[in-house]
């Protein structure tokens, strides 16, 4: 039963590693790429228990605790430098007008 | 016999996950634009990812392993739709448009300001 | 099945590294990298090679990403299209990749018990560790004691490598003027309360790694990263001057030395006790005692100047992208 779960996770992977290839938007691979992370959580825990030892979780649990900070930095990048080469003012009053 | 509803619970609950991830997985590929491939990442995200940890959990017995799988699933439960929301407001800031949405006509200045941020 | 998982997971990792071969658009390609990193954590997991599985997730999931990110925000975001001839290196890594295949054919069989590096070093470690370091986790017997002298070479490669970030870097650090500083984020309200909540939780996780290694699978390496990403998202989200308040720069270049001192600093105080360097049985008063002394400070040296070498490339990197209007981008 494990592995059918494992096998379901396997999938939804090649899935999730098909949209990160087709795109198209940019922001479309970002959330391939944190499914897929997720979903890489969830394969090392039952890897875990399909092998008996279900000792090695740290790993998964790091990932749960850090792979949205990846995400934010994407957000960042994209909220204050896909502005292209914008003059300051308007990137400020963009940032204003979205605060409101 | 608690032995046994356990069991059967626990294997409730992955396929029920691997159901659901599945399930996400497919609508990540499928749905037509981005914002609504948001809603089955969703899936996969919160309610999948929260039944297989349900499932491994009751296989586990009360041990460390539990109390990290707790963990697991109390950090995923923060930080995924977290990452989400990021993604959607970066999105939506930087003036990508849904594909099948009637979109209200808006003010001429603001939706050139859109076109020069994409 | 676990046959299947490993067939799966190595098809993955191909189909990535050729995905990232094939694009040219530089955002996917750090998107692909994240995803290879997961993959390979995940294979390194199946392999049970859980230290470094641990590693490759703490950089991958951490700070790679930023960093590729950062790096991304002061170059082109297009790869520049070649000019040259593709002929000459495409014959010339045809023909490496089959000397090198050639070469695996001498190579004895993946597993196999009766390969020269099962022989000799690897039985007198398993052998020994119990009773001359006495700890559950080989691993870091073999990094921290046995082949300590090793790792403070790579904990003074990493040094060397902050140093030179910063050497190219600091000189054009932007300080953030009046006109330019916008709070971060500050309209973000979900990703503020957060990140507020799991700082905490990360830092402790750092903590737990850093001093479990004997244990469990962690370390210096690992636990410095972690840290390390703990302040980056505090930076991310609230500004670099922000964090700069909490870590200052000079603090973290300062604990940049600090960590290569301390573990070579170890390792001499063995020399007054008539020892060989960093040999730690006479720092306790028996010898395995005295092992896990050195082990915890080694340990500790290591996590301390990854954690700075990060900070401190991240600062640098932050620090110093063309004005649009944040401090951060």
């Amino acid at each position: 039963m494990f592995a059918a779960t494992a096998i379901a996770l396997l999938v939804a992977m090649v899935l999730a590693l098909v949209r990160l290839y087709a795109g198209p938007s940019l922001y479309d691979r970002v959330l391939a790429a944190n499914s897929f992370g997720t979903k890489t959580v969830l394969l090392i825990a039952v890897m875990g228990f399909l092998t008996g030892r279900p000792d090695f979780l740290d790993i998964a649990l790091l990932y749960a605790l850090l792979n949205f900070i990846g995400t934010i930095a994407v957000l960042k990048f994209f909220r204050y430098r896909s502005l292209g080469d914008a003059v300051e003012e308007k990137a400020a009053s963009r940032n204003k007008e979205a605060s409101q | 016999m608690i032995a046994l509803l356990v069991e059967a619970a626990s294997w409730t609950f992955l396929l029920l996950g691997a159901f659901l991830v599945l399930v996400g997985a497919l609508g990540l590929v499928r749905m037509p634009d981005f914002y609504t491939r948001l809603h089955p990442a969703g899936i996969t995200d919160s309610l999948g990812a929260d039944f297989i940890l349900t499932g491994l959990v009751l296989q586990a017995g009360f041990s460390l392993v539990t109390v990290k799988l707790f963990l697991i699933g109390a950090f995923l439960f923060f930080t995924s739709p977290t990452s989400t929301h990021a993604i959607a407001n970066a999105a939506l800031v930087a003036g990508l448009k849904p594909r099948h949405a009637v979109v209200p006509p808006r003010p001429p200045e603001k939706a050139t300001q859109d076109e020069e941020a994409r | 099945m676990e046959s299947v998982i490993n067939m799966a997971l190595l098809v993955f990792l191909a189909g990535t590294a050729f995905a990232i071969l094939r694009r040219t658009t530089l955002f996917s390609v750090v998107m692909l990298s994240g995803v290879f990193s997961l993959v390979s954590a995940a294979l390194l997991v199946h392999l049970d090679a859980v230290d470094v599985a641990f590693t490759e997730a703490a950089v991958g999931a951490g700070v790679s990403t930023v960093l590729m990110l950062s790096t991304l925000a002061l170059t082109a975001r297009h790869e520049a299209p070649g000019t040259r001839s593709r002929a000459i290196p495409l014959i010339v890594v045809f023909l490496t990749g089959l000397a090198l295949v050639y070469g695996t054919l001498d190579m004895p069989r993946f597993g196999d018990p009766s390969a020269p590096v099962h022989q000799h070093v690897a039985p007198r470690y398993i052998s020994a560790t119990a009773h001359e370091i006495g700890m559950p986790n080989i691993v870091t017997a073999v990094l921290a004691s046995y082949r300590g002298f090793d790792t403070l070479g790579e904990v003074t490669v990493i040094f060397t490598a902050g140093i030179a970030v910063l050497l190219l870097l600091a000189g054009t650090i932007r300080e953030p003027t009046t006109a330019t500083k916008i709070t971060a984020m500050e309209h973000h309200l979900v990703l503020r309360v957060v990140t507020k909540v799991l700082i905490g939780p990360i830092l402790l996780f750092a903590l737990y790694v850093q001093f479990h290694g004997d244990y469990g699978p962690g370390g210096g390496f690992q636990a410095g990263v972690i840290f390390a990403a703990a302040f980056i998202i505090y930076a991310l989200v609230f500004g670099l001057e922000t964090a700069g308040n909490a870590l200052p720069g000079r603090a973290v270049r300062i604990l940049l030395a600090l960590g290569v001192l301390i573990y070579s600093g170890t390792g001499v105080v063995s020399f007054f006790f008539n020892k060989n360097f960093l040999d730690y049985s006479v720092l306790g008063a028996t010898a395995q005692a005295g092992q896990h002394i050195g082990i915890i400070l080694v340990e500790f040296g290591v996590g301390m100047t990854v954690a700075a070498v990060m900070v401190s490339t991240f600062y640098a990197f932050a620090g110093q992208n063309p004005p649009i209007g944040d401090e951060e981008w």
